[in-house]
Formats: C-alpha cells, sequence, structure tokens
C-alpha cells in the first residue's frame, strides 16, 4: 500500500487538490462557501502547480455560474479533463448545461459545497436543497461527509464517472464539511496515478469533438427519437452503481480507506436505524455507538450514492432484524408527501416487501424526518429523540428535529442536556474573538499544531458574525486521542477551556454556559484583582464560582503593543491557550508555535516574525491566575436590548435574536412568507467605537459633509424649533442655523451622534473643512475618547432623535445643507467601518426614501442591507421609507424593471378607475389627482394628501371599482425605483440584465456600488476590477483594463448616466442622484466604492477617492439626454484631466503596489499601459463632451420624377 | 588608468573622487551602468529607507497576512503571492545586479533613524557583497525631553550595533550640520569604528501650502551655495580626526570638487549637478581637473588632498569666526 501525508485541511481545500491533480481546465466563479476551492485552484495554477499528468491546469473565470458551466460543457465536448466547483443558487445556473453534459454522457466532476437555496430568505449555510434541485439532471450524486471523505470521493468520484461516463455531482456540506479542519491523509500522486486509468482518460478526449474526425452532437431531436434516446443511455446508469462500489473497492486497495455506496453503522441486530447523507452521519455514528454501549439495538446507514439510487444495494446493506427506519433529509420540498431520500427509501422497502425481496418480517415502518437547514444545529440529544420517535407506534410519519415547531407540530422534542460519551475522550475549547483580532487564524493554527502531532487528532470549526464591522467570532476546537466525529458545535457544560478575547464580550455573551465544572478560562483584559472582579457582570460571577472556573488574565494588548504588534493578540492568546492546557508539553506547544510563526512570516517579513516571537516569550510573564471569590457581589446585569418602544414582534422575535437566542424561536412567532419589519438595526447598539466625533458647534459652518459621508448615518444633522431647547438635556448642543433667511425665525441647528452606532471610523472628521483659526488641529468635529463623553451623548441622542424632522417640502434638497437635513432612512448598518458604498445608499434614502422601492442584487449590500437579525432599512414618523427586496445576484435590473412595470400599470389602472369614477367624485379633485406636478417634494406631498381625500371620498361610493381604486390610489403618488448592486452583478453576472432594462427605456434608476472586486465573496476579479490590480483570479494583475461601463451605456442616448465620488466631489454626487431620479428614462449611477478589498486604511477612504480622481481612474462625468433634447452636449465632464500620474494613485493601494513587490517589471508595464488608458480615456470624453450637438439634416426622398 | 585623480575612500582604490551619491540615479542597474560608463569612481546606491520597509511590512501584516474580519463568506481578500518581494529583499537584489555587472566599488546606502533591526540588514548587504555601507541617520529632534548628547547618542548607538555586526565592512555616517559640536562627534564616531563621515545630509524642507494650510514636503536640489558650509567643516574636520571625509551638497563643478580635495575630502558626492546636466558632466568635470592641475602644476589630488584644511591652511582663522567682521564690512546697502 503506497504512504500518503496527513495534513489538515478543511473540505474545499480537499475536493480542489484532486480537482486540480485531475483536470486540464477548471471553470470558476465565487460564490459562498464554495468559493475557496476556485481560488485555491487558481492560486495553485498561478504558481504553476501542475497536474497528474504534468501540465498546469488553465484556471478561467466565467461572468456566472452559468457561464462557468457553459465553459465546462465546451471543455468537455473538445475533449479536456474539465471540473467546476459551486454551491446553492450557482449550481441551480448550471442544471442546464448538466442536463446536457449528463445527456452526453460526458466524464466529469462538480464538486459542490452544499448550501441552503435562496427561498422566502436568502442564506449561505448548509443544507441539500441546491443538490437535490440537481437531481433530475442525470448526474450522479455522490455524499461526503467530512474533509477525508471529500478528498477520497473527489478521486472515486473522477475513477467512476471515467469508467461509467455518467458524471458526477460531488456535495459535502457547507462550512460544517467545506470550512472545518481535519487531519487529511493526502492521496499521493502514486496513488492517483495507479487508480486513475490513462486509457479512459484518453477515451474521453477521443469521444471530443475534432475536425479530423467530424460528427454532430447536441442536435434538436423530434417525437420519434428521443424518447428512445434517452432510454439508450439506460444501461450506463443500470451500471454506474457497481462502477463506483468498484471503484471505492479500487481506492481501498490502494489506500486502505473502505467506502460503501450504503455504510451501515451499529448493532447487528438493529431494530431501529437512521438513513442520512452527509456530515450529520458522523453524529449519529458516535451516539448509535453510546447508545448500543447501554444495551440499545440502533443502527446508521450512511448513504453516499444518492443518484444512481440503488435500491438493492441499500435493502442490502441493512440488517434484517430493522423494524423502524427514519430518513432523515437535510432539504424541504413543500407539498411534496416527503422529501426525496425518505421518497426513494420508502419505495425501496415498499417494492422490496410487495415483491418478496425484504428479508425481514413484516415491512418496516418508515419515517421521514427533516433536519439541519440552514445549518441548523444536529446534535446528539437529537438523534437520540429520532430514536426514541422510532420506537414509538403511531404519530406522524413525517416530522422535524432541531427546532420547535409549534403550529403544525412537526418537531420532535429533544433532550438538549444529552451528551454521548465522545465528549469524555476529548478536550473541547471555545473562543469568543472580534473579527479582526486574528482569533480564527489562531486557532486554525493551533488546530494544525496538534493534529500535526502524532497520536492526537483535531477538529476546528468557526462560526462567524452576520456582520461585517465589529465582527464576533466563535472557534469550536476539539482535540483527543482518537479520530474526531461530532459534527456538531460544543455544547452547554462541555467545554474545558474558554478563551475570551475581549472582555466586553462577558457582558454580551454567556460564553461560560458552555463551561465545564472545573474548566480554565482566559481572559483578555487590562483589569486585574478586584478591580477584574468589579467589572463582571452577575451572572458571570455566579457560574465562576458555581463552575468552581479556573480563570486566567491577561492584558493581551499591552504585551501586543510592547511587541510592536499593535492590536494583534492571535499568537499571545494562543500562547496562553497552550499553557493552560495540557494537550502538549508546553515547550513542544511553544516551540510549536514559533515554528508556525517562522514558516508564516519568516521568509516574507522578519521583523514582523520577530515581534510575533517576541509576544509569545513575554505573553506567559504577563499570564496570572485570578483567584475566583466565594461570593458575587456584582449588580451589573448582562446586556440587554432596549426595546420599550418596539412593536411585539421587535420584543419576541428581534430582540432574541439580537441576543444570540434564535435558535429558541418557535415556529410559530416566524413569518411565514419572509416578510421582515424594517428599521431593526437601530436596536442593536453595537459599542463598537472606542473615540467618537464630537462637535464644536462655535466653529462648525453647517456645510453637511460630515453627515454626507457618514458610513453608518451615525452623525446626523436636524433643524428645529428654538423653543425645544428648554426640554433638551444638559450639555445637548444647537445653535442658530446658518443661512436662516431658508428657515423659520428662531431655528436651531444640531448635529448630534448615536455613541453606540458608531465604528469610530473618524471619516466624518476627516472630510470636516472647517478648522480652528487660532489652531489647526482642533475641527468642527474631532475624535474624542469615548468614556468621556458616552453618557452625555446617549441622553443627547434619545433627546435629538424624539425632535420632529424639519419639513422637507421646505428644504433646499439641491445643497448640501438641505439634503442632509433629511432623515437618512438607511442607519446603523454591519458594513464594514468606513464603508465606501453605504454613504451613496444613505443618500439614497434621504432623498427618495419616503417613496422608493429597492432592488438589491445579492452581495455586500443585500448582506448589510438585509442579513438579520436587523436591518438598516428604515421609515419615518409617518410610517414611509425605502420598500426593499434582494431577489437573485444574476437578475436584479429585471427584478426592478418588474417593480417598475407594475408600478406603471397599477399607476395606469389607477387613473383609468379615476377617469372612469370622475362623475361620482370632487372634477376638481380628480383634475388635480390626474395632472399633479410631482417634480418636487412639495408636489409629492400635495398629491399625497390629494390621494387622502380620494380615499375618503371613495368610503361613500357604493361601486367595487371604488374598492380597488382605494387600494391602487398611492399609486398615484410618484413612486421610484432603484435597482441598486455591485460591479460584480452590474459588470458580470447581471450584465445582460441591465444592458436590457437601459436599452428598454423604462424609468428605473440603477446604483452600481463599484468596488472594482467582488467584494462579498472575498475580493475576486470582476470585470470592474483595474488593469494591474492583484484580486483573487488575477494573482500576477489583472491583465485587461476595466470595462467602461459608462460609456458602453452612454450609447444608448436615452439613458442617464453618472460616474461619480462622494468624496472627491459630494455635490456632483448629489446632483447626479438627483438628475437620476428626475429623469423619466433609465439613469445608471457608477459610483466609486472604495473597500478593505484595496488594500489601504479605510479611514483613508476619501484621499483614495481623490486621488483616483486626480490620476484619471475615475473621471467625474454626467451623461444627460435633457441636455441633448435642448441641442446640447448630454455629455458633461465634471473632473478636470489628470493632474497627478497614475502611479501616484496606485501605489497607495496594495493592491496595486503589492504587485510591485513580487513582479516589477509587470506592475511596470501595468502601470505605463493605465497611464496611458486613463490618458486617452479622459482625452476621449473631453473629444465626446466637447462635439457640438447640432441638429443633423435627414436625407430627403428624392422625387421620382426629377 | 591615471592615477592623477586617483583617491581612496572607505579602504577602496577610486579612480577619481566623483561619487554619485545616494538618489533616484543610483537606484537601477541601468543608471549605475550609465554613471560608470561616464566616469564615476564609485556610486552610493539610492538610500534604502527605513520608512520604505515599514510600510512594506504594515502592507504585509495588515493587508496580507491579516485581512480577516470575521464574516462567513470571506477569510481575506487579496492574494498572498509566493514571490512578494520587501523593500530590503529589491534593494538586495538590486546589490547584487549591480556588483555583478560594475567594475567601480558599490556603496550600499540605508537611511532611517529607529535602533531596530540595523544589524541584520547591515549583514544581509554585507552578505550581496556591499562594498561599504553608508548610513544616513536621518533624525529630527524635536522632542523637548531629548538632549544634544542623547541626539549624539542615538547616532553611537546605531553605529555600535552595525559595527558588530559587520565588523569587516567599511561604514560611512552621512551626518547633518545641525550638531553642537561636530567634530567631537565625528571624532566619537570614529573611535566607535565608523570609517568615514558624509558631511551633510540635506534635510527634507516641508512647507505650508497657503490654500490648504496643509504641510507639504518638498526636497529641493542642492545649490552651489551649499558646498561652503561643508568645505568650512571638513577643514576644520580633516585636522582633527583620521576618518575618511566625504563632501555632498552643493558639488556642481570641477572647482567644487577640487575645493573639496583641498580642505582634506577623500570624494564628493554628487547628485544634483547629474540631475540637471545629465551623467556626462563628469566625463567634463575630470578634464577640468586634469586642466586644472596642470594650470596649477599639481602631480596629482593626493597632492593636494588636505593642504588648505584648517591645520595646513595659510590663515587657519579663515575657517572659524575670525573674518565674521571683515566679511560684514564688506557688504555695503
Amino acid at each position: 500500500m503506497a504512504r500518503s501525508e496527513t495534513r489538515m485541511m478543511d473540505g474545499n481545500e480537499a475536493a480542489a487538490t484532486i480537482a486540480h491533480q485531475l483536470n486540464d481546465v477548471i471553470a470558476i466563479y465565487p460564490i459562498t462557501p464554495a468559493s475557496v476551492m476556485g481560488e485555491l485552484a487558481d492560486s495553485w495554477s498561478d504558481r504553476g502547480r501542475r497536474n497528474l499528468w504534468g501540465t498546469v491546469p488553465q484556471v478561467i473565470e466565467l461572468q456566472s455560474e452559468a457561464g462557468a458551466a457553459g465553459a465546462v460543457h465546451g471543455a468537455l465536448q473538445a475533449g479536456a479533463k474539465t471540473c467546476t466547483f459551486t454551491a446553492s443558487q450557482g449550481l441551480l445556473l448550471k442544471i442546464p448545461n448538466m442536463f446536457k453534459i449528463a445527456g452526453e454522457l460526458t466524464p466529469t466532476v462538480f464538486h459542490v459545497a452544499a448550501r441552503s437555496v435562496a427561498t422566502h430568505a436568502l442564506s449561505i449555510f448548509c443544507d441539500h436543497s441546491d443538490v437535490m434541485a440537481a437531481r433530475t439532471t442525470g448526474f450522479a450524486l455522490l455524499a461526503s461527509g467530512n474533509a477525508q471523505e471529500t478528498m477520497d470521493m473527489a478521486c472515486i468520484a473522477e475513477m467512476a464517472t471515467l469508467e461509467g461516463r455518467v458524471p458526477v455531482l460531488h456535495f459535502f456540506d457547507g462550512f460544517r464539511t467545506s470550512h472545518e479542519i481535519t487531519p487529511v491523509q493526502v492521496i499521493s500522486s502514486d496513488q492517483l496515478h495507479s487508480l486513475i486509468n490513462p486509457r479512459l482518460v484518453q477515451a474521453c478526449r477521443e469521444r471530443a469533438l475534432s475536425p479530423e474526425h467530424p460528427f454532430i452532437r447536441g442536435t434538436s431531436q423530434n417525437p420519434d427519437l428521443f424518447f428512445q434516446s434517452r432510454e439508450a443511455a439506460n444501461p450506463f446508469y443500470d451500471a454506474f452503481p457497481a462502477i463506483v462500489q468498484n471503484a471505492m473497492d479500487r481506492f481501498a486497495a490502494v489506500t486502505g480507506r473502505q467506502y460503501r455506496l450504503y455504510d451501515y453503522h451499529g448493532a447487528k441486530d438493529a431494530e431501529r436505524v437512521i438513513v442520512v447523507m452527509g456530515s450529520a452521519a458522523a453524529c449519529v455514528q458516535e451516539t448509535v455507538d453510546h447508545l448500543n454501549a447501554r444495551g440499545e439495538k440502533v443502527g446508521l446507514l450512511t448513504l453516499r450514492l444518492f443518484r444512481p439510487f440503488a435500491a438493492e444495494r441499500l435493502l442490502a446493506a441493512l440488517p434484517a432484524s430493522v423494524r423502524a427506519i427514519a430518513v432523515l433529509d437535510r432539504t424541504k420540498e413543500p407539498g411534496a408527501d416527503g422529501e426525496p431520500l425518505f421518497k426513494d427509501v420508502a419505495t425501496a422497502v415498499f417494492e422490496a416487501c410487495s415483491e418478496g425481496g425484504w428479508p425481514g418480517e413484516g415491512l418496516p415502518r418508515v419515517l421521514g424526518g427533516r433536519f439541519g437547514l440552514s445549518s441548523k444545529e444536529f446534535t446528539p440529544g437529537m438523534v437520540k429523540a429520532v430514536f426514541e420517535r422510532l420506537a414509538q407506534s403511531g404519530g406522524k410519519r413525517q416530522f422535524t428535529v432541531g427546532i420547535d415547531d409549534d403550529v403544525t407540530r412537526l418537531s420532535l422534542r429533544w433532550d438538549s442536556g444529552f451528551r454521548n460519551d465522545a465528549a469524555e475522550r476529548q478536550v473541547q475549547a471555545v473562543f469568543y474573538g472580534l473579527g479582526a483580532d486574528g482569533t480564527v487564524s489562531a486557532n486554525k493554527n493551533s488546530i494544525k499544531i496538534i493534529g500535526g502531532v502524532a497520536g492526537h487528532y483535531a477538529q476546528g470549526h468557526f462560526v462567524y458574525d452576520s456582520k461585517k464591522s465589529g465582527a464576533v467570532t466563535v472557534s469550536h476546537l476539539r482535540f483527543g486521542p482518537e479520530p474526531i466525529l461530532s459534527t456538531y458545535e460544543i455544547q452547554d457544560g462541555e467545554a474545558d477551556f474558554i478563551g475570551c478575547h475581549q472582555p466586553q464580550f462577558l457582558q454580551r455573551y454567556p460564553m461560560l454556559d458552555k463551561a465545564a465544572e472545573g474548566a480554565r478560562v482566559l481572559i483578555n483584559t487590562d483589569l486585574s484583582g478586584e478591580a477584574f472582579w468589579r467589572s463582571l457582570p452577575a451572572p458571570v460571577q455566579r457560574t465562576m464560582i458555581d463552575k468552581q472556573l479556573r480563570v486566567s488574565l491577561i492584558d493581551a494588548y499591552q504585551v501586543a503593543a510592547e511587541a510592536g504588534l499593535g492590536k494583534r493578540i492571535n499568537t499571545i492568546m494562543q500562547t496562553c491557550f497552550f499553557a493552560l492546557t495540557d494537550i502538549l508539553p508546553q515547550d513542544e506547544a511553544i516551540a510549536q508555535i514559533k515554528a508556525a510563526v517562522e514558516s508564516s512570516y519568516g521568509r516574507r517579513s522578519r521583523r514582523i516574525a520577530d515581534m510575533n516571537l517576541a509576544a509569545i516569550d513575554t505573553a506567559l510573564t504577563h499570564l496570572v491566575e485570578f483567584r475566583v471569590p466565594e461570593q458575587s457581589d456584582s449588580l451589573i446585569p448582562m446586556h440587554q436590548v432596549e426595546v420599550e418602544e418596539a412593536s411585539r414582534f421587535v420584543r419576541e422575535v428581534t430582540t432574541e435574536l439580537i441576543a444570540g437566542r434564535g435558535d429558541a424561536v418557535p415556529v410559530s412567532r416566524m413569518p411565514v412568507d419572509g416578510t421582515w419589519p424594517s428599521g431593526t438595526a437601530s436596536y442593536e447598539k453595537r459599542d463598537l467605537a472606542r473615540e467618537l466625533p464630537q462637535w464644536e458647534e462655535d466653529l462648525c459652518t453647517h456645510c453637511g459633509k460630515c453627515v454626507f459621508v457618514c458610513p453608518h448615518s451615525v452623525i446626523r444633522s436636524k433643524a428645529f424649533p428654538e423653543e425645544h431647547m428648554k426640554q433638551a438635556p444638559e450639555g445637548f448642543k444647537a445653535v442658530p442655523i446658518k443661512g436662516a433667511r431658508d428657515f423659520p425665525e428662531h431655528t436651531l441647528i444640531s448635529y448630534q451622534i448615536s455613541p453606540d452606532d458608531c465604528t469610530g471610523c473618524t471619516l466624518c472628521v476627516e472630510i470636516c473643512p472647517i478648522h480652528d483659526k487660532s489652531n489647526q488641529s482642533r475641527k468642527a468635529l474631532n475624535m474624542v475618547p469615548k468614556e468621556a463623553i458616552l453618557e452625555r451623548e446617549r441622553a443627547n441622542w434619545r433627546f435629538f432623535s424624539q425632535l420632529s424632522e424639519f419639513d422637507r417640502t421646505a428644504l433646499k434638497a439641491n445643497t448640501m445643507k438641505g439634503s442632509m437635513l433629511m432623515q437618512p432612512l438607511f442607519e446603523f448598518s454591519g458594513a464594514c467601518s468606513g464603508c465606501g458604498e453605504t454613504p451613496y445608499i444613505r443618500l439614497l434614502s434621504q432623498l427618495f426614501g419616503d417613496r422608493m422601492l429597492v432592488a438589491n442584487a445579492t452581495g455586500c449590500s443585500s448582506i448589510y442591507g438585509g442579513n438579520l437579525p436587523t436591518t438598516p432599512w428604515t421609515h419615518n414618523a409617518e410610517g414611509r421609507g425605502p420598500a426593499w427586496n434582494n431577489s437573485l445576484f444574476e437578475d436584479n435590473a429585471e427584478f426592478g424593471l418588474g417593480m417598475r412595470a407594475a408600478l406603471d400599470k397599477q399607476s395606469e389602472f389607477a387613473r383609468e378607475l379615476l377617469q372612469a369614477l370622475s362623475d361620482r367624485l370632487d372634477a376638481h379633485l380628480v383634475d388635480e389627482l390626474l395632472n399633479a406636478k410631482q417634480g418636487d417634494e412639495a408636489g409629492i406631498e400635495a398629491q399625497r394628501e390629494r390621494v387622502a381625500r380620494l380615499r375618503e371620498r371613495l368610503q361613500g361610493l357604493d361601486d367595487p371599482r371604488a374598492e380597488t381604486l382605494g387600494a391602487l390610489a398611492d399609486k398615484l403618488c410618484r413612486q421610484s425605483v432603484w435597482i441598486v448592486g455591485g460591479d460584480g452583478w452590474a459588470y458580470d453576472i447581471g450584465y445582460g440584465g441591465l444592458d436590457h432594462v437601459l436599452a428598454s427605456g423604462r424609468n428605473v434608476n440603477i446604483l452600481v456600488l463599484d468596488t472594482e472586486v467582488y467584494s462579498n465573496t472575498g475580493g475576486q476579479t470582476s470585470k470592474a476590477t483595474p488593469r494591474g490590480a492583484v484580486a483573487k483570479f488575477s494573482a500576477g494583475g489583472k491583465p485587461v483594463a476595466k470595462k467602461d461601463l459608462a460609456r458602453i451605456a452612454m450609447d444608448y442616448e436615452h439613458v442617464y448616466v453618472a460616474h461619480v465620488a462622494y468624496a472627491a466631489k459630494d455635490v456632483q454626487t448629489l446632483h447626479a442622484f438627483q438628475e437620476a431620479e428626475s429623469w423619466d428614462g433609465p439613469s445608471l449611477i457608477i459610483a466609486y466604492s472604495p473597500c478593505i478589498a484595496h488594500g489601504f486604511d479605510m479611514a483613508d477612504n476619501h484621499e483614495h477617492q481623490r486621488l483616483a480622481v486626480e490620476s484619471g481612474h475615475w473621471p467625474l462625468l454626467r451623461h444627460d439626454p435633457r441636455r441633448a433634447e435642448q441641442g446640447e452636449n448630454p455629455l458633461k465632464l465634471d473632473s478636470k484631466s489628470p493632474s497627478i500620474p497614475y502611479e501616484a494613485f496606485a501605489r497607495t493601494e496594495a493592491r496595486f503596489s503589492m504587485l510591485a513587490r513580487s513582479n516589477p517589471e509587470a506592475a511596470r508595464a501595468f502601470l505605463e499601459q493605465a497611464q496611458q488608458e486613463v490618458s486617452q480615456r479622459y482625452h476621449r470624453y473631453e473629444q465626446l463632451a466637447g462635439l457640438s450637438w447640432e441638429v443633423v439634416a435627414e436625407p430627403k426622398e428624392e422625387n421620382e420624377h426629377e | 588608468m591615471s592615477k592623477r585623480l586617483h583617491t581612496h575612500y572607505l579602504g577602496l582604490d577610486l579612480d577619481n573622487p566623483l561619487v554619485p551619491s545616494a538618489s533616484p540615479l543610483t537606484a537601477t542597474l541601468a543608471g549605475a551602468c550609465r554613471l560608470e560608463d561616464a566616469g564615476a569612481g564609485a556610486i552610493v546606491m539610492h538610500s534604502l529607507f527605513e520608512e520604505e520597509c515599514s510600510r512594506d511590512h504594515a502592507l504585509l501584516h495588515h493587508f496580507l497576512y491579516e485581512q480577516e474580519i470575521g464574516h462567513g463568506e470571506a477569510d481575506d481578500y487579496l492574494p498572498v503571492p509566493d514571490s512578494f518581494r520587501t523593500a530590503e529583499e529589491h534593494y538586495l537584489e538590486r546589490l547584487a545586479e549591480m556588483k555583478a555587472r560594475l567594475q567601480i566599488p558599490v556603496i550600499a546606502s540605508f537611511n532611517g533613524v529607529s535602533s531596530r533591526g540595523w544589524a541584520e540588514y547591515a549583514r544581509q548587504l554585507a552578505g550581496a557583497g556591499a562594498d561599504a555601507l553608508e548610513l544616513n541617520i536621518y533624525h529630527i529632534a524635536a522632542s523637548a525631553q531629548e538632549c544634544g548628547a542623547a541626539v549624539e547618542q542615538r547616532y553611537l548607538d546605531v553605529l555600535s550595533e552595525v559595527r558588530q555586526a559587520v565588523p569587516e565592512l567599511p561604514l560611512a555616517l552621512k551626518l547633518s550640520s545641525r550638531f553642537s559640536s561636530p567634530v567631537h562627534l565625528v571624532a566619537q564616531l570614529q573611535a566607535q569604528g565608523a570609517d568615514a563621515v558624509v558631511l551633510f545630509n540635506r534635510f527634507l524642507e516641508p512647507t505650508l501650502d497657503l490654500d490648504t494650510l496643509k504641510i507639504i514636503p518638498q526636497l529641493k536640489l542642492s545649490t552651489a551655495d551649499e558646498l561652503n558650509e561643508r568645505l568650512r567643516w571638513t577643514a576644520i574636520m580633516r585636522a582633527q580626526v583620521g576618518l575618511d571625509i566625504a563632501v555632498t551638497g552643493g558639488v556642481h563643478s570641477a572647482e567644487d570638487v577640487i575645493r573639496t580635495q583641498l580642505v582634506g575630502a577623500q570624494v564628493a558626492q554628487l547628485a544634483s549637478v547629474l540631475m540637471q546636466q545629465g551623467e556626462s558632466v563628469l566625463g567634463q568635470m575630470k578634464a577640468e581637473m586634469l586642466n586644472w592641475l596642470d594650470d596649477k602644476e599639481y602631480e596629482s589630488l593626493d597632492q593636494l588632498r588636505g593642504s588648505v584644511c584648517h591645520a595646513n591652511a595659510a590663515d587657519p582663522s579663515g575657517w572659524e569666526r575670525a573674518n565674521y567682521l571683515d566679511t560684514l564690512d564688506l557688504w555695503h546697502p
């Protein structure tokens, strides 16, 4: 048997390792949680890693998963070994090609990190709804349950597809398997050579299209032969299960790891058996062992090959003694009489019994259960509940487990306190870290260290936040002398070690609930002794005492600062973890951590390596044991979400989700159709900033720039009558508004921050143009330590919030000050601190939020806009606000066009009804309603008042049309559609739709938040990525120029187009938004949006926008068809010709500058090309903008008689 | 090779004292080759700036190694290339290339101020073949807490650290003129093992933009007027310290170079004049220097070097305060 090495890796790496070895072409497109496979394959090829046959696979990124599938199909047809990776919606987009590929019996393997398909909501987490949606394509479906199986099945799938010609969809559970790190015995090249038959690879090439032996494939067939052709492939499917099993057997002979299509584990005389696919099988297995050790007779049938379904083989794997079978499906097929796996097993059992092929006595009971949708936890207690259900007679055949279904009563009750034996053989550790403090990377490193020591097994599972700023990560680490099967999070009372990397988490998260009796707790805090004890909430103190926890403290930030590491505390906490546990001898562990530091940093940066090594050396000298007092004396409560004035729904549901208790919310409290209230982000109060901006009213000129740039809508301005100051709390600041002629007498203005929602990004201070004449460093806004002003500003914010908004009909919306006095209806999002996108969305919400529908493409903006528990989209005091929905990634423009069509149709119908009923209504009112000018705020408000009057009148009419008109009357008011999304959508996957919508001429507004990469999935290259920028899938720098979307759109002369960068020229941005909204046709705003993926500190966001404009990278322009209608050139350039070299912009961002370090020649060449391009582009725009726009004479018809 | 312009600097025999100083001209192999072809005696490579190194490390640290934000859809954003080379690595590569191609000596240069990391880097430069190292210690004493002696101690500490790391590598220190007692400092540097001093560094002189009130960094090319200060201190030091002296700043003509030699400098470093007039000025200068030697009937620069230093000058007080009043009297409004 050939030898192989063991490495710690996750499922994505395991699958990609084999895929890269066994393919010539790999077509990719990013989608969570499968993106990593494509990224790895791309980086390996970029580094020249060769496949099994000695050539570097060609990795190509497409514009969508549909495109990737098309490319796969083409590459396969042209004879290359080809594969792809995907998940969820991506798999759905591939389905049409999968039918074709399977119909043509083309060997390939698609690796899928299984993820929920979006239904009432998008979810990035795991279930099998995507895979099940593909089960009719003709692909074989092969499941893996952990990273080792993923690597092995990836190989077995390749072996089988080559031999049997049936393409394989190989799937494993998203996050639980795709991201969980465990030891994997890597299949060596020698082993692969002995497993992959080169003759079969050659056969693929021989079946390919070639002009040397031409034929046609992909014909159009008619009723005479299509049916027979479909049946002609039957023998391949009939033979395929045996081929897969044969591949598994050959694989076992080479690697020693034996798999079966249907693997039985448990009592030989089991009476109750669970049938399940994927990672859940491991949890069932360890629980089966636990129960059988206590006298029960239960078993597990792990299903690996779901399609083609081999019923006889499956039944043969079951013990004859079985009396009851629970088939667990990780998917939901609404309206079906059971989920797919259950139906197949039930049919198999029934047919076997009816045909006399069942070995046991009588027909066993077969129940179907749903579990684990969207990564819902599946624990030993739930497994036990399923076995108990099997022991009960009667009841419903279908059940769910893992939730409390108090509506249809399908859910099983389970004992959440049940633990199986597995935990006794493991050390379990849970770490609570800040997303950016390196906790996850340190824990991945620890896992690799421990798993790399002979005789140690390890597992690392990581739970991430729904937020991008101030995100909290929870790492679940298990170690033990045996392979770890536990495919669920560490449960309450189990953890032997708790690491709290941020002391404030102790008040927010009940993390000590996880601690076992006598567990070790490591807390990063700058407090010690009594001061530390006094800082703890009462429940934390009591838990420490009751569980006799052994608490250690370290001021990791101090150690990090002394070592020059800033706020990076990861290696320090990691060192303390090893010191406080005896998983490895301390010296050995520290030597391993140092080796990891050398490996990570040593070659690249001696200085970083030295700083980390110094931190490791000093960490233990700062680690102190804290003696837990015997009595709790704290009066501090755990953090509570303040919802006194909130709706019942918010109080009962939203607050539970915010508090992390969402798993316990019962079905009855769920909206049935995915409809959620807006305005909930304001309840979160995430308390992220360490410094807050403070307003200096004596300096402020009320320009509104700070409000304009705030990414989280934290700083607001409000104008209000002076008399309201009587109720103001002490310290609340307001001054007479400048430009008083535009406001009533005695109007004050105040600039106020919401201190608990600020992220401390400093951008408001940066943009503030006003300096103290006597002290240049003092501005009208300055950052000050939070503690000094927190309580005062909280009181001020409460007072400010209840002040009425200024009458927006009286504001000058085309001025910065006027527009910034409008209420933001997008606030406190979870976007990154300093996000370059959100100021545009906030502006949109201020200007048009009370009358707009938003179609939001999947991406960053849909995540910070709609990732529960809360949403930043909100409403005003009248209850009006943006109405928001996210359809898909690829269809957003069309989604918005549909909204427009609906609004227009309803408006038209309302007008028809109004005219039809006009003789029974006030003629003057009808006339006003039909001919209202709604070009400004006052016009819209006047129409709303007319509609209210109309509705009153309609109530008195006994006419069915009156009721319909009443329902549609609000469509007589102007309502706009804003189509919002990123460049991945607009330039790539949704471009076809975008183009169509622009061409339609309909009145929609499109806002492209251009970060120049796929930001949400981790910075992959899009067609918006500039030349020379390094991004994922362009590790060597993007070789081609960015697509000029503005110029393409301008070709449709009826499209309003703007290129904006809000911090480079704020008024231009403001006017572009207003002009787009007012243009009765399609509008496209392409908004420059700096992003963390650009590689600079987001506190410098504004400066980078300025550099982008000054260098010509981002010319500012507006193309307004109304100007053409007046005989003027429609294009207006709003930025000057490039005034600084392109390099002066590019060198400030790591996405460009890193290439200068890795490949200076290429970087230099890219820079020169880019310089030429931006100069030429500006020149071309200048020429276009300079064209005279006279009316062109049309040719006259020739007179035939002359 | 004519020996008439010969000089000996940092233990190196140079054909002539014209040494292009650390500047963009010496940043590339092509530039260095052009300077050699034009007749340079040696070159001082473009400085590796400590800030450049720090920026690289910060870039690696912040944007490559520590990109995680804790969001489930992305662990990182920028791919970390295998072949990423830091500013130090790039510099070492360029140095190795120049050493492989050039016949004239190549003096590496490092511009920084902190005491961290000099030793290791000096070892690497020596390993890459540098003939000598010029340490450009650029320190603005901006703290009320830091006394003059402490400032001098910085220089001595850096020198000591590097000297221990590379006991055999010739070391030059590029100094500013803003010391209370420059000669005393240089004597201490010599005692600590310095082989040469370079007089003087030219500071970045930021200015204020009156529109934005922002501080604007600027570095202007030197003018010939700046030479005199260097000549004075070279003359004074030459008489009292034994280490080599290079004059830099304000050397714009063959006459200027000869002045540096007369007061006792081993070499004259050039940058602004090369940027303004091109590399070919080196050949012209050499020719003019030979003409001057002929006219004045000197055999060589070795013969005249230091002949008008403070100790050898006919009127040593001319290099001190003594001519102050006379000079003032010459000025008439």
